[in-house]
């Protein structure tokens, strides 16, 4: 019973995380259409630079944070900008030629990674890795739980962002109708950009959080980038809530297929759920699979 | 486009004739390098993978991200039938395309139900289940250790001969379809499903003939290059970025839906690998020869970017870019 | 003799009755007018009869066989064409491949499938864009290739879906010829949905009206165009009839 309810909470905890990563990627899929096979390798990056900040300036991954998503945001918009957009106008005989270019991006970014920084894994160090809490006979890892709290966070800032701004109204619209919204006066190309800009920085702000909890090297973008599919298609099917819920139900089964099947399966876990909902809930798909 | 032509000429044209008299010569000029001959051989199983991807995802609009899945399951039936039975894999030769046959019939079953984005997400999960089941199951597989076997000879023009009449089997029976109904009829589905079926053509039924045709090559890579290399691990063969997205890439980069894009493809991306590899032939610096990937991952953001039809495909636009007369290594 | 039975036919999405009960009988050699104001339900007809969308409840009588539960692209071989009020165009392949991939429904043959090809689009006046990718075709090109094509898979019966939409005054006149001449020298009986009454009171030979998925009225054109509930359907009360068959 102990090691189930310790299982629950801290696959419950590392679903908050993953949830972050799903909102980011579900609004790059409801605004742009396509999935963004470069996701994981964004939060790599992001995990990159906030691991230079405290490697070289000595700035704690919490407060290295608020450097690194900023320049995030900038370079998703950029990617959009230059590498995504541009192939809107295209006329190309797989309408998976966007994907296919995160693909190339991802590919980019990994090897980039791996000339510069080589295959080492890597982690951050500080004084509050080891610190673990007890609560009862469950014991709580320090970083996760405050990571699980600063995802949470930055979930409500992004709803508030989505629901209470002109700019969440604006992608809203185009996520539901990128024609009508264009029509209102709503510049698509923009509001494009800016998800993407946006999607990249929230992957990147759960990269940051990650780092302490972490390790760190190249392919660890790739892991990141299969997590977010699963969980996006968990959820619900382009939802921002449905995101979240498939965040927690990742994490959940990740750490009981761990704890109670096989260390190895655990990153198969999300890929069989992945398909038993396709297999037994069509219906569920549906939706999307006329898209 | 190339339909045109695929009506009016003959089966085998004049400038394929040249292309397989000149992959007949090649490994004879190359007698003196085994290293220049082991090239050739991977590029012809490229060529292999990428032509049977190309069927699916070029003409028949099935864009799948998991092609690793067939080739590993074509390795895996050569070998699982050598570590559990002592049977040569030579007969995995033939019995691999079969297996992944019916592997691929069963994964489509799941994935046939989805369409565009999520499609390619299915394939993708299939592949990396796969990769993950067949490095656990140590008793059948043998895991992570991966299996081994002595390979029948040393010298390399056997195998050549083998791949080459792999991957010209894999193009001209990739051509013989494209010429006859069913051609039609992946092309249409490929278009547009519903319309499709309007006009009464059981999409179902042609995805699966697509299907079988693409897995059937696929798997007999894999079972080649079992045979070839001697040793499978999971890791390899079901890999999603060197098998299941360098298939992709290989016939982005030589023309998604042309018959002799993926292997115009093959031939660049072996290349500009070795290139870097080698460090521009030992030229420059060592440490070049790790930015491999990085380049191949630059040149095909720059061919989505600028030859949305790969090289076969905006043939003559390049043409255009570089004066008339630059030589064709092959053309459409 | 009836060609076409549609009985009781329902259709819900959600709780929405798309189509509420719509009974008609189409005969032999008939043009069929089927008319309705926006989102009454006639393309959601249209999809039932060839299976696009299963019906809820209700049957499908073809020739007499029960085509009800058949899949699309049996129903298209057993000779129900369809246009696409959306049109369908497949964008890269050339016109005459368009039709030629129709043609295969009844040709094995390439030779065959090409001639076949080749009449349909002499029939439907496409002979000039017959080499050009189909996606770069205008409007009324495009809906006479959804007719061509729907032709090369050889029906008995055809579905046309707003085929005159979009059109200028000639390319309209241009469409009530070819549509006629798919009746007289054909000999293919058609349902028809239309939106511009000129072409659809010109045309048929008998008008099924629905509002709101259900039937309101069935006759000759000339007698469901003066019917009041029609005429309340499509514009509210009290409308000139005059000035209604002219829009």
């Amino acid at each position: 019973m102990d090691m189930f309810l310790q299982t629950l909470v801290s696959g419950l905890l590392i679903g908050g995380l993953y949830a972050i990563i799903g909102i980011g990627m579900t609004l790059i899929m409801g605004v742009l259409g396509i999935i963004n096979l470069a996701h994981g390798q964004i939060l790599m990056v992001a995990m990159y630079i906030t691991w230079i900040l405290w490697q070289s300036f000595g700035i704690d991954p919490y407060l290295g944070m608020f450097i690194t998503v900023p320049i995030v945001f900038y370079f998703g918009q950029f990617l959009a900008k230059y590498l995504l957009h541009p192939l809107i106008e295209k006329d190309s005989i797989l309408p998976e030629n966007q994907v296919l270019m995160t693909v190339g991006i991802g590919m980019v970014l990994v090897e980039l990674a791996r000339s510069i920084f080589s295959s080492d894994y890597r982690s951050v160090q500080t004084g509050y890795t080891d610190v673990v809490w007890h609560l009862g006979k469950i014991s709580l890892s320090m970083p996760i739980v405050i990571d699980f709290f600063l995802a949470m966070l930055l979930t409500l800032g992004l709803f508030w962002l989505l629901m209470r701004t002109d700019l969440g109204r604006a992608i809203r619209a185009t996520a539901q109708d990128k024609e009508a919204a264009t029509l209102m006066g709503i510049s698509a190309k923009k509001i494009t950009i800016l998800t993407f800009g946006l999607g990249s920085a929230l992957t990147a702000a759960a990269g940051s959080l990650f780092l302490p909890i972490y390790y760190l090297y190249p392919d660890v973008g790739p892991l990141f980038t299969l997590k977010a599919f699963v969980i996006t298609i968990l959820g619900g099917l382009g939802s921002t809530v449905g995101a979240i819920a498939g965040g927690l139900v990742l994490g959940i089964a990740e750490t009981f297929g761990a704890t109670y099947f096989s260390m190895g399966y655990r990153d198969a876990v999300g890929l069989v759920i992945f398909l038993v909902v396709l297999i037994f809930f069509p219906g569920g798909l549906k939706r999307f699979t006329k898209v | 486009m190339a339909d045109k032509q695929i009506k009016k000429e003959k089966f085998i044209n004049k400038t394929e004739w040249i292309i397989i008299l000149s992959a007949i010569v090649l490994p004879f000029l190359f007698s003196f390098s085994p290293y220049v001959q082991g090239l050739l051989i991977f590029v012809m199983i490229w060529v292999v993978l990428g032509s049977s991807w190309n069927l699916l995802a070029g003409f028949t609009g099935l864009v799948s991200f998991g092609h690793a899945a067939y080739f590993g399951i074509g390795a895996y039936a050569a070998g699982l039938l050598f570590l559990h039975f002592k049977i040569s894999p030579w007969w995995g030769l033939l019995l691999g395309g079969p297996v992944a046959v019916i592997v691929g019939y069963l994964l489509g079953i799941m994935v046939f139900r989805l369409r565009g984005p999520y499609f390619a997400l299915g394939t993708l999960a299939s592949a990396e289940i796969l990769r993950i089941i067949f490095g656990e199951e140590e008793w059948l597989t043998n895991g992570h250790n991966g299996i081994l076997y002595i390979t029948t000879w040393v010298t390399k023009y056997p195998y050549y001969f083998i791949a080459l009449a792999l991957a010209l089997g894999a193009v001209f029976s990739v051509k013989a379809v494209m010429r006859a109904k069913a051609g039609f009829y992946f092309l249409s589905i490929r278009e547009d499903e519903d319309a499709a079926q309007a006009l009464g053509i059981d999409t179902q039924r042609y995805k699966n003939i697509a299907t079988v045709i693409s897995t059937f090559w696929a798997g007999t890579a894999g079972a080649f290059y079992m045979i070839y290399m001697g040793f499978i691990d999971p890791e390899v063969v079901f890999s999603l970025h060197n098998i299941s997205i360098i298939t992709i890439l290989v016939g982005i980069i030589g023309g998604v839906g042309t018959i002799w894009g993926p292997a115009v493809g093959a031939v660049i991306m072996v290349l500009v690998q070795e290139i870097f590899r080698s460090a521009l032939f030992g030229l420059a610096p060592a440490w070049v020869s790790r930015l491999h990937a990085l380049a191949f991952g630059l040149l095909v953001i720059f061919v989505i970017l600028y030859l949305a039809g790969g090289v076969v495909g905006d043939w003559d636009l390049i043409r255009k870019k570089f004066g008339l007369t630059k030589k064709a290594e092959t053309a459409e | 003799m009836s060609i076409l039975t549609i009985d009781k036919l329902v259709k819900t999405f959600g709780g929405l009755m798309a189509v509420d009960h719509v009974s008609f009988e189409v005969q032999e050699g008939e043009i069929f007018g089927l008319i309705g104001p926006n989102g009454s339900g006639k393309t959601t007809t249209f999809n039932l009869i060839n299976h696009y969308y299963p019906a809820t409840s209700g049957r499908i009588i073809f020739k007499g066989q029960d085509i009800t539960d058949k899949k699309t692209f049996e129903i298209a071989r057993l000779g129900v064409g369809r246009t696409f009020q959306v049109v369908k165009p497949l964008k890269r392949l050339t016109v005459e491949d368009n039709v030629m991939a129709a043609a295969f429904a009844r040709e094995s043959s390439f030779a065959g499938a090409r001639k076949v090809a080749q009449e349909m689009i002499e029939f439907c006046r496409l002979d000039d864009w017959a080499q050009f990718k189909a996606g770069g075709l205008p409007i009324a090109g495009r809906k006479r290739l959804e007719i061509a094509r729907a032709l090369a898979t050889r029906p008995s019966l055809l579905l046309l879906d707003e085929t005159a939409a979009g059109l200028n005054p000639s390319e309209l006149d241009e469409a009530i010829e070819i549509i006629q001449g798919i009746r007289s020298k054909l000999g293919i009986t058609i349902v028809i949905v239309e939106h511009i009454m000129k072409v659809i009171m010109g045309i048929s030979d008998r008008i099924h009206a629905i509002a709101h998925g259900a039937t309101i009225a069935e006759g000759k054109p000339a007698e469901v165009a003066a019917d009041p509930t029609v005429i309340e359907a499509y514009l509210g009360s009290d409308y000139n009839v005059e000035k209604f068959l002219n829009a």
